[in-house]
């Protein structure tokens, strides 16, 4: 399954504050995803995975160690070249969906490809496309407020893979929504995994959610607990 | 990405309008302001220009004393001029067309049964030159009726309407006062002064005619000097005054006992009222304008606040710094620019309604609308920068967090 790496931390560090207020938020990680995996990140609140998943998601910088992406030194690049890696390489689904409000849902799949300068009319086919695919077809114009919480998700998948990016990352991506729902999601995200090849990285706290996954890294204090791969059906 | 920024701009100000429209009022009465004050002080301007135009081109005016309109105050030399002033002006002066004394009183007409009050002024022919007087009919004094005083008149429109309509009045005679005299002249119509007089509600008799018959002295208050072209004012406006000061005496450092002046001082004089008004609110204007562009600023900081989770979605897939921060700019941009159109909008509409009522002309100035125009854009830059930098600026983790 894992190839070479196609995502590593090494001895990823990242401290907050100083002196006794010193929070190890992450101890010295060492990490490797290869490419086309689907990763399961579990542990505690304040175990650091959020702070891996940002990492990871190239909105923040570690304070020690580094981070390679696609065999590039990431750990310390500027503001601006972290938003083109995420702009070009990588996808985000948030557990509150965070699509814009008042925008339809073709717009607001579009919003990535407008930052990347997509020509509108490729833009707008582009969207449409994604929305298909994410299972929504006939919901081009309906806003976030017209749709249930199980299809701003979809549409919030959608916008995440319109760029074709290399790894997606979703943080809690069933966290609002019921069990139905949420397997409609994660379906739709082994759909992507197996489909395309998409390397998927998830945050969950739920098992059942985890078990999607192939692989399935738990976190505790700063530190990976465990690291296990699921076992062939 | 511009026109992107544009049309979420608009959208923008569309979910709020409300919010949007009492933003605007500081810049929208700020330009309305300045745009009316400048409009309605254009219309004054070249409505007293067009009017003391008429008087005469390029036409200077001499008078005793040193008061603006005629002589005054006690102690001076307020001695009028006399014929041989007019005499050396003439011998002397270069680049005149004409040069014409003047002096005038109010009269009562009689023609058969009708009355009518007027002005008489006694000059000589030069007169009609030098405040462009043309003829409707019949022709200026002849050099013979001037010298010997003959007792003839040339008559003004309103003159030769209110007395003699529907009669031809060539060749009638009528008094003035006591004098009958011939009517040998109708001028054309030159309509209302820049003092809202009647011009046309005239009569002009020879200059001795005048001075013998009505007046009984030979005081001559005014001389009109009309220069050849514009560029010979200031040279025959030193040369008036160095040959007045040689005929009255005036040893050199003593103060001139007279004085001089061409239209334009004329027009400065009476626009002045209007050019200190204009500045007095334009400075009003311009605290409105501040006003305006902290509204803005305020505005847009709420804006920021508000969506603090759009921008962090914005920054997480993707935008660079500076494309949020051109998003926010445009926004404030917008908003001015839509304050500084209605206020132009709305000074114009105040400036032609108040045009009407004082009756002047509309002019409104291409250069202070575009000038107001894009001051309001800069307003918006200005003010809208910082708001937008703090969006750009923010971190995309906290942002995505925000409530």
């Amino acid at each position: 399954m894992s190839t070479a790496p196609f995502i590593a931390f090494e001895r990823v560090q990242k401290l907050y504050g100083e002196g006794a207020g010193l929070v190890r938020a992450l101890a010295g990680v060492d990490l490797a995803i290869g490419r086309g995996e689907f990763v399961a990140i579990m542990g505690p609140s304040g175990s650091g995975k959020s702070t891996a998943m940002n990492i990871l998601g190239c909105l923040d910088t570690p304070t020690g160690g580094r981070y390679l992406f696609a065999g590039a030194d990431v750990t310390s690049l500027g503001r601006d070249e972290r938003a083109l890696l995420r702009r070009n390489f990588l996808g985000f689904v948030f557990q509150g969906y965070n699509l814009l409000a008042r925008t339809t849902a073709v717009e607001n799949i579009e919003l990535p490809l407008i930052y990347r300068g997509t020509p509108r009319l490729e833009r707008r086919e582009r969207a449409i496309e994604a929305l298909h695919l994410v299972g929504l077809k006939g919901r081009e114009h309906h806003t976030p407020a017209q749709l249930s919480g199980g299809q701003q998700q979809r549409v919030a998948i959608a916008r995440a893979i319109v760029t074709d990016p290399l790894v997606l990352l979703a943080d809690e991506p069933t966290g609002n929504l019921d069990t139905a729902r949420s397997h409609e999601i994660m379906e739709l995200l082994t759909r992507l995994n197996d489909e395309r090849g998409l390397t998927v990285i998830m945050v969950t706290h739920e098992p059942d959610m985890a078990a999607f996954a192939c692989r399935t890294i738990r976190f505790v204090d700063g530190h990976i607990e465990s690291d296990t791969l699921r076992e062939a059906a | 990405m511009l026109w992107e920024a544009f049309k979420l701009a608009i959208l923008s100000v569309r979910r709020n309008v409300l919010r949007s429209i009492l933003t605007l009022l500081g810049i929208v009465i700020g330009v309305a302001a300045v745009i009316a004050m400048v409009t309605v002080g254009d219309g004054t301007t070249q409505k007293v220009t067009e009017d003391l135009s008429k008087l005469g081109s390029n036409l200077l005016i001499a008078q005793p004393g040193r008061s603006m309109f005629g002589p005054g105050g006690a102690g001076q030399d307020n001695r009028s001029f006399d014929d041989r002033t007019v005499v050396k002006l003439r011998n002397e002066l270069t680049g005149v067309r004409a040069i014409a004394p003047a002096t005038t009183r109010a009269a009562t007409l009689v023609y058969g049964s009708l009355n009518y009050a007027t002005t008489v002024t006694g000059t000589d022919s030069q007169f009609f030159t030098a405040q462009d007087w043309t003829f409707a009919a019949g022709r200026p004094f002849s050099d013979g009726e001037v010298r010997s005083g003959s007792a003839v008149c040339v008559i003004g429109k309103s003159v030769s309407d209110a007395l003699f309509a529907p009669d031809e009045p060539l060749g009638k005679k009528m008094r003035i006062g006591n004098v009958s005299c011939d009517i040998i002249g109708v001028l054309d119509p030159k309509g209302q002064g820049a003092f809202g007089n009647d011009q046309d509600n005239t009569v002009v008799v020879p200059l001795r005619t005048y001075q013998r018959r009505l007046a009984g002295n030979t005081r001559i208050p005014t001389i009109y000097i009309s220069a050849a072209t514009s560029d010979d004012i200031p040279a025959v406006t030193a040369n008036t005054e160095q040959i007045l000061r040689e005929i009255r005496r005036i040893g050199p450092g003593q103060d001139d006992t007279f004085t001089v002046r061409d239209m334009s001082q004329i027009i400065s004089t009476m626009t002045s009222t209007s050019t200190l008004l204009t500045g007095l609110l334009s400075a009003v204007a311009g605290v409105s304008l501040l006003v305006g562009g902290i509204g803005i600023m305020n505005i847009m900081l709420v804006s920021v606040t508000e969506r603090t989770r759009e921008i962090g979605i914005r920054l997480a897939i993707g935008a660079l710094e500076l494309q949020v921060l051109t998003q926010f700019l445009v926004e404030a941009l917008v908003l001015a620019l839509m304050g500084g159109v209605i206020g132009i909008i709305l000074g114009l509409g105040l400036a032609g309604i108040a045009g009407h009522f004082m009756t002047i002309p509309f002019v409104p100035s291409l250069s202070i609308i575009t000038l107001a125009f894009l001051f309001s854009g800069a307003i918006g830059l200005g003010f809208g920068f910082f708001p937008a930098r703090r969006a750009a600026r923010l971190d995309p983790i906290d942002a995505l967090r925000h409530e």
